[in-house]
C-alpha cells in the first residue's frame, strides 16, 4: 500500500532575555549548578511570578513576523505534573488563549514553494535539568534552567516528508535569529524540535495515530528520526497492527526511537488559569512600536535580492537561509554592487566549500567579508582573472594577507598590456603552424589549444578576454 | 456532571494524594457538591460572555528585563533534604 506521511512540529525557542520569564534571576548558559535559581524559580512558599516585558515583546515580534493574529488579551495557565526538575509541581504555560494565534510561513523544497500553517505560539517557562549519571543512587537536579522563557511554536500538520519538516524547522530557526528573539543554539538547547509523526493510506482524509518524537537536537537527527519513525509505523500497519499514541525518545547513537512510557500515565495535565498571574493586555501602541523594530525579514530580503540584485531564486534562497550568511554576503557586496552574481558565486562557492571542509560556521571564516569584497573587486576591475583569484583566496585563507598585498607580492596582476600579450601570441603562432592550419581549415576547437599555450607562457596572467580577441585577429 | 469514585481516585493519584476509603467517599461527595454549585450556571445564557480568567479586573504588570537576583544557592540548599556537587539530590528517576 502507498502511505502518506503527516508531520507537525513543536519548536521550543528560548527567548534571548537577560533574566527569566517570571523572576529576575539570570538566564546565562553554563553557569555553576543552581547559582541562577532564585526563590521564585525554586517555587518556595510565598513568592509570586512577575512577567518579563521583553518576553512579551519578543513573542509579539515573532507573531508579527509570521503574519499571525496577536491575542491582545492572553492568559497564563498551570500545566500540572510531577517531576523532580519542576519544583512547583506545575509549569506556567498558555493553553486557551496563547499570545500568538494563527500564522504561516513559506518553505522551499525541491524548488517548490509551500506554505506551512502555524497553529499558535505560546509562552511558557522551561523546567530544570535532571542529571542521571552523576550519582549512583540519586538523580541530581540543576534548576538554573527553570524559569527560562520559551516560545513554543506549534505548526499545523502540513508537512508531508522529513525533508519538508527540516525545511520548515530551518526556516523558523533562521527567522528567530533574523528578528533577534533567540540565539538558535541547538547544542545548548536554545532551539529544540519535537515532531508529531503519523502515516495514512494515500488519499485518506482522516489522520492516522501519531507518535511524538522528542530529544532531537539537530536538523540531521530530525530528518533521520522522522524517516525511522515512518518506517516503524509502516511495518506495524502492514503487519496488521496499530500504532500507539505515545511519546518516543530518539537515540542518535543507536539510531532508534524508544517508547517513553513514564510520561504517558501522567498525560492529564489539568490545565487551569494561573491565579498568580493576571491576564496580559497588549496595547495597539505597543504592537505598533514593535512592528517598527522588525528588521527586513528573510522572505523580504530574498525578494529584494532577486528584484534589485538580479540574483536567481535558488541563489537568493540560499543566501537568505541564515542571517549570518546574508549579512556576510551583503558586506561582500559593498563596493561590488554591479557584480552581485559574482559575490554570490564566491560566497556560495569557494567560501562555503572551505567552510564545509574545515567544519566552520560562517562567523568563524578565516576570510572576512571585507577581505573577500576586495578580492571580488579585483576580479571586477580586471586586475586578476577568476582563476588566479582562487589561488589568491586560498592564500588569504592561510593568513598570507589581503587580496591586494598577495596580488602584489606574488606578482599576479593580470597582463592587460596588449603589446605584451601580442608578443606571446605571435610566438605561439610562429611555433605551432600545424595547429594554425587546422584552425584556418575551420577547426574552431583548436583555439583552446592556443589559449592554453598563451596562459602557460604568461603564467596565467594574460587577460582572457584580451587574449581571445588577439588570437582570433591574428589567426584569421 | 458528577464524578465517580474511580475518577476521584485517578485525580488523587495525579495530585499524589493518598485517600483512605472514607476519605475517598467524603471527597467524592464534596467535589460533586462543588460541581453541582457550578452547574447552576448552566441555567444562564452565557453566549458571547468572555470566560473570566481572574476575579480581579486588572491586567498583568510587567517588569523590566533586569537581573537583580544574586546567588543564594547555599542558603537555599541548607534547607534541602539532600544535596551534592551543588545539585539537589532526589531518589533516582528512571526514564
Amino acid at each position: 500500500m502507498e502511505w502518506e506521511t503527516v508531520i507537525g512540529l513543536e519548536i521550543h525557542a528560548q527567548l534571548s532575555t537577560k533574566s527569566k520569564i517570571f523572576s529576575s534571576a539570570a538566564t546565562k548558559f553554563g553557569q555553576e549548578p543552581n547559582s541562577q535559581a532564585c526563590a521564585v524559580d525554586l517555587g518556595l512558599p510565598g513568592v509570586l511570578p512577575v512577567l518579563n516585558v521583553e518576553v512579551v515583546n519578543k513573542a509579539i515580534k515573532f507573531g508579527l513576523a509570521v503574519g499571525a493574529h496577536i491575542n491582545q488579551r492572553n492568559i497564563f495557565d498551570r500545566k500540572n505534573y510531577f517531576y523532580p526538575d519542576l519544583p512547583k509541581g506545575y509549569q506556567i504555560s498558555q493553553m486557551d488563549i496563547p499570545i500568538v494565534g494563527e500564522g504561516e510561513i513559506e518553505i522551499t523544497v525541491d524548488n517548490e514553494i509551500k506554505v506551512v500553517g502555524i497553529t499558535r505560539a505560546h509562552l511558557e517557562e522551561d523546567a530544570g535539568k535532571s542529571v542521571h549519571d552523576m550519582f549512583n543512587e540519586y538523580t541530581a537536579i540543576d534548576l538554573n534552567r527553570a524559569g527560562t522563557p520559551l516560545l513554543e511554536i506549534v505548526s499545523d500538520p502540513d508537512m508531508r516528508s522529513a525533508k519538508e519538516a527540516v525545511a520548515y524547522a530551518k526556516k523558523i530557526h533562521a527567522l528567530v535569529q533574523y528578528i533577534d528573539i533567540c540565539d538558535g543554539n541547538m547544542q545548548e538547547g536554545s532551539f529544540r524540535c519535537d515532531a508529531n509523526v503519523s502515516i495514512r493510506p494515500m488519499g485518506q482524509e482522516e489522520l492516522g495515530t501519531r507518535a511524538e518524537l522528542k530529544n532531537i537536537n539537530s536538523f540531521k537527527f530530525l530528518e533521520r528520526a522522522i524517516n525511522l519513525e515512518v518506517e516503524r509505523q509502516q511495518d506495524i500497519l502492514e503487519e496488521g497492527g496499530s500504532v500507539l499514541q505515545e511519546t518516543r525518545l530518539y537515540d542518535a547513537v543507536k539510531h532508534q526511537t524508544r517508547s517513553m512510557r513514564s510520561k504517558e500515565e501522567a498525560n492529564d495535565y489539568r490545565y487551569f488559569p494561573d491565579p498568580d498571574l493576571l491576564p496580559v493586555e497588549i496595547s495597539d501602541e505597543l504592537m505598533a512600536s514593535i512592528k517598527a523594530t522588525l528588521p527586513e525579514l528573510p522572505v523580504e530580503k530574498k525578494a529584494r535580492f532577486i528584484a534589485d540584485l538580479g540574483l536567481n531564486e535558488y541563489d537568493a534562497d540560499i543566501l537568505t537561509s541564515q542571517k549570518s550568511l546574508a549579512d556576510y554576503f551583503e558586506a561582500t557586496l559593498k563596493g561590488n554592487e554591479k557584480n552581485a552574481k559574482l559575490c554570490a558565486n564566491w560566497v556560495m562557492g569557494e567560501l562555503s566549500a572551505l567552510l564545509n571542509k574545515n567544519q566552520l560556521e560562517i562567523e568563524q571564516s578565516h576570510v572576512s567579508a571585507q577581505a573577500l569584497s576586495q578580492l571580488v573587486a579585483r576580479i571586477g576591475d580586471d586586475t586578476i582573472s577568476g582563476k588566479i583569484a582562487k589561488d589568491v583566496f586560498k592564500a588569504m585563507w592561510e593568513g598570507e594577507g589581503s587580496a591586494d598585498s598577495i596580488i602584489e607580492s606574488k606578482g599576479l596582476k593580470q597582463m592587460t598590456d596588449t603589446g605584451a600579450i601580442e608578443a606571446i601570441v605571435d610566438e605561439i603562432i610562429a611555433n605551432n603552424s600545424p595547429q594554425v592550419e587546422q584552425f584556418k581549415s575551420g577547426n574552431e576547437k583548436i583555439l583552446g589549444f592556443f589559449v592554453g599555450q598563451a596562459m602557460k607562457a604568461s603564467q596565467g596572467k594574460a587577460n582572457p578576454k584580451l587574449l581571445n580577441e588577439l588570437l582570433r585577429k591574428k589567426l584569421s | 456532571m458528577s464524578l465517580s469514585e474511580q475518577q476521584v481516585t485517578q485525580i488523587a493519584y495525579l495530585a499524589r494524594l493518598s485517600l483512605s476509603g472514607d476519605e475517598l467517599k467524603d471527597n467524592t461527595q464534596d467535589l460533586n457538591a462543588i460541581l453541582g454549585l457550578a452547574e447552576q450556571l448552566g441555567a444562564i445564557n452565557t453566549d458571547g460572555i468572555e470566560p473570566m480568567a481572574h476575579p480581579l479586573h486588572m491586567t498583568q504588570r510587567l517588569r523590566a528585563d533586569v537581573i537583580t537576583e544574586v546567588d543564594q544557592s547555599e542558603v537555599f540548599q541548607s534547607i534541602a533534604p539532600n544535596t551534592g556537587n551543588k545539585h539537589y539530590l532526589v531518589p533516582t528517576v528512571i526514564e
